[in-house]
């Protein structure tokens, strides 16, 4: 009941006709900018600090801007991962595996309305999750500890090896590519750089939006190169555009269990909504077993990795507002705005500003009905994307790209560093390696990496400590299982008649 | 789709235009949006243009990278005569030259403006710790220093990590390496492991961790001021437990080397001005800052000091030959 109320004040602050414009323009400008290769939610959130400080918005104006434009983004990133097979931002990476194929086939309407939904059905989760259950969920945050940590990114890893390719073992040498990448840079450790060559900009290591942005984006201008325009990925095919009801029933169960998964991955301060999405397309796909056609267009390829990355979204906003600790370089971004209005998010900002918390709350709702009634009817125009040469697209794409990278830190080394990554891509692709594997073993391996090397410090390198917690045995239970099940299942499950279906087991 | 590209250029040209303005003020935040340094230039940009002491409002640009080695050198090497420029800078930042990890950047290359605000330092642990002062915790590192590990917010050999180690030392402990620390990703990450359990005590600032001590989760044992800190008086200094040792994370700007001494002495002027204001003192308190002004010739002066005296301790720990 006291919920209730609590949302009903939200609401009070909350819902007018100005805020309710502030979230129409927030959404549809997320929604370009997730879409925009290069452009993440964390850029869309910071371009818009300076003008909500500009236009004098009070603190709940200026969220109800910031959180549409932050879910908006995490919708529009899907756009360009299902139309161009290039992922807007990181977590709409898992999108392209199916969204892409899909689209091949002629139902890029049907993916994008499937993965909107999806989208609605994931963020709504997530808010309700926020609602009822936040002060409770923040203490999830104190049960993960070094040990736990690295048993969830070793179960992200053990169970990449079926992504995106036909052969496990491309996969694991892109992992690895990807892996020895996240080497790069100042070891947090020891305070040492490694494999710097004393070159400052490599302290920082390699910024993932500038590895993905050339590995899909410039990949893809260099295969358009060397084809004239005409094997290029751009330039699928158009069908008619409706709303896939049977689709979206059949996938009602994949939105749901990546619903969960992803609010789960938010929770997590370490994991965050790549790994969310990355995990929710990994459980659906062993769900799905021998039955799904994953990779080649199976419509829950879309649904899974879509709820799970926007439940993510949510739930990240659950330890950025009851400790603090920002999970996504998003929420980063909105604590430096509630700081900035002299706003402290901690453990006891639900008891000394209901207002804003609450105001937030409502606002995320606002934000996702608008999103949600935008997103199916403007399908249509996001489809006639289309309908450009794919000469005018692409080098507009590319300008972007260029322009969003450069906005990171201002320097041409990213440039360069972005080109490079797109002869590699290029080189991958010809000996058919998947990128994704490369992506997140730079966006992972890091953190793998740290939390194995704190386990050692704080047990003083005692290799048991891995296993000391109940999560931990969970974890890696679920990891090795997902690692052996496969080749075990290969053995006794005859080859599927279908060569197309030969990787699903 | 027109449209859509339309939109498309002009974000990317408001992008390029935070990027790349030099009409206006600019406050370099040499990190990502949401961290300390572009919390100053927010705060104090924002003053600046409310108490009119610059014409048009501050343009933040954050510019992240090498622990704020980036903006440094870009300062140097490219902006070296700008007027209108003032740099975010904080201990982090003296820190990180004194251990000549600027890739060869030295403290003489910009002039340092001043401070207006210092993050006294904390120690702290659980609720349910069984150490309840710091004496209790630098006898039980003192008797199995393989038993407690510190949590903190920046990497090895970082700010956070040199406090426990000051103090280990005013404490006659000087096997420095056998200190245990691990480096998170900021100071509310260090604390929720050691919320958790996961490590035994949590070095930071004290504005990291205010919502914290509100709300009982965590009992500070020391901070690291000169003074006992308004708001959080309770918390007794490590001074007057007998451990001389004041780490404060100081908040301020640095300029560019080769603007006049004109210009040099007007920014002074003008951050001393925010400091004064009554609206600075809000700000402060919101955030848990403590009083700490040095401007203009004064605070180049400290600085000097701090750089050498940050430049032995790491010496003595091995983060440097």
């Amino acid at each position: 009941m006291e919920t209730l109320s609590n949302l009903a004040l939200g609401f009070s602050v909350a819902l007018n006709p100005f805020t309710l414009m502030l979230a129409v323009i927030g959404a549809f400008m997320g929604t370009i900018i997730g879409a925009l290769p290069g452009l993440g939610p964390s850029n869309g959130v910071a371009i818009l600090i300076p003008l909500a400080f500009t236009m004098g918005l009070d603190a709940t104006s200026a969220l109800v801007l910031l959180t549409s434009v932050y879910y908006g983004a995490m919708y529009g990133g899907r756009i360009s991962s299902i139309l161009l097979n290039i992922p807007g931002d990181e977590p709409a990476m898992m999108t392209t595996l199916d969204g892409y194929p899909m689209a091949r086939q002629g139902k890029a309407g049907d993916a994008l309305v499937i993965s909107g939904v999806a989208s609605f059905v994931g963020a709504m989760f997530a808010t309700a999750g926020l609602i009822i259950l936040a002060p409770m969920l923040a203490r999830v945050a104190y049960l993960f500890g070094p040990a736990e940590y690295f048993a969830l990114y070793l179960l992200a890893f053990t169970t990449l090896g079926g992504v995106g390719s036909k052969n496990q073992a491309k996969a694991v040498i892109a992992a690895c590519i990807g892996l020895g990448m996240a080497m790069i840079g100042l070891d947090n450790s020891t305070g040492m750089p490694r494999f710097t060559y004393g070159h400052m900009h490599l302290m920082d290591g390699v910024d993932f939006l500038v590895a993905i942005v050339g590995l899909f984006a410039i990949t893809e201008v260099f295969f358009f190169i060397e084809s004239h325009g005409k094997g290029s990925a751009i330039g699928v095919k158009l069908a008619k555009v409706t709303v896939p009801i049977k689709d979206l029933i059949k996938t009602s169960g994949s939105m749901l269990r990546g619903s969960v998964i992803g609010f789960i991955a938010g929770i997590l301060p370490g994991a965050g909504a790549s790994l969310g999405s990355f995990l929710a397309y990994m459980a659906e796909k062993s769900v799905a077993g021998s039955s799904g056609k994953f990779g080649q267009g199976d419509p829950r390829g879309v649904a899974a990795p879509e709820a799970g990355n926007n439940a993510a979204a949510g739930g990240a906003l659950i330890p950025m507002l009851t400790l603090g600790v920002p999970g996504s370089g998003t929420t980063a971004v909105l604590l430096a705005l509630l700081m900035t209005l002299n706003i402290q998010p901690g453990p006891t900002l639900f008891a000394e500003h209901p207002d804003v918390v609450w105001g937030l709350i409502a606002s995320l709702i606002i934000a996702n009905f608008v999103l949600l009634f935008m997103n199916i009817p403007m399908v249509k125009i996001f489809v006639k994307v289309l309908m450009v040469p794919a000469w005018v697209l692409l080098p507009g794409v590319t300008m972007i790209s260029f322009v969003g990278i450069y906005s990171l830190s201002g320097s041409y080394f990213d440039l360069v560093l972005m080109v490079g990554f797109g002869a590699l891509g290029y080189f991958l692709r010809k000996l058919d390696i998947p990128t994704v594997p490369v992506i997140l073993g730079i966006l992972l391996g890091n953190q793998m990496e740290d939390n194995l090397r704190r386990a050692m410090v704080v047990a003083n390198g005692d290799w048991t400590y891995l296993f000391s917690s109940g999560i931990s045995i969970g974890l890696w239970t679920a990891a090795i299982l997902g690692f052996v099940a496969p080749m075990f299942l290969r053995r006794f499950l005859k080859r599927p008649p279908q060569p197309l279906d030969a990787e699903a087991d | 789709m027109k449209t859509t590209l339309l939109k498309a250029l002009g974000v990317s040209a408001l992008l390029g235009l935070t990027a790349t303005t030099a009409m206006a003020t600019e406050c370099i935040a040499p990190a990502d949006a949401g961290g300390g340094w572009d919390f100053t230039c927010r705060q104090i940009g924002k003053l600046l243009y409310d108490l009119k002491l610059v014409d048009s409002p501050v343009q933040v640009t954050n510019m992240s990278g090498a622990g704020g080695g980036l903006a440094f050198a870009n300062v140097v090497n490219e902006r070296n005569t700008d007027p209108d420029l003032i740099v975010a800078a904080s201990s982090a930042t003296t820190t990180r030259l004194a251990q000549n990890a600027y890739g060869g950047a030295t403290a003489d290359q910009v002039r340092w403006v001043g401070t207006i605000g210092g993050d006294p330092g904390v120690i702290v642990v659980a609720k349910d710790s069984p150490y309840m002062t710091l004496s209790d915790l630098v006898e039980a590192i003192k008797a199995d220093p393989s038993k407690i590990t510190f949590a903190g917010g920046s990497a090895a050999g970082g700010f956070d990590h040199l406090k426990p180690l000051q103090i280990m030392k005013a404490a006659g402990f000087n096997d420095a390496k056998a200190i245990k620390y691990i480096g998170l990703n900021g100071g509310a990450e260090a604390i929720t492991q050691t919320i958790g359990g996961f490590t035994q005590a949590m070095t930071g600032d004290i504005s990291e961790i205010t919502g914290f001590i509100r709300s009982g989760d965590v009992r500070a044992l020391a901070i690291l001021s000169p003074e006992r800190v308004a708001g959080f008086e309770d918390i007794p200094t490590a001074r007057e437990q007998g451990f001389d040792v004041v780490v404060v994370n100081w908040r301020g700007l640095y300029v560019p080397k080769g603007i006049s001494d004109d210009a040099f002495n007007a920014w002074a002027t003008k951050l001393q001005a925010v400091a004064d204001s009554a609206e600075w003192q809000a700000v402060m308190e919101a955030n848990g800052l403590a009083p700490f002004t040095l401007v203009g010739a004064d605070f180049q002066g400290w600085i000097d000091g701090v750089v050498a005296e940050t430049t032995t301790l790491s010496r003595e720990i091995g983060v440097i030959q």
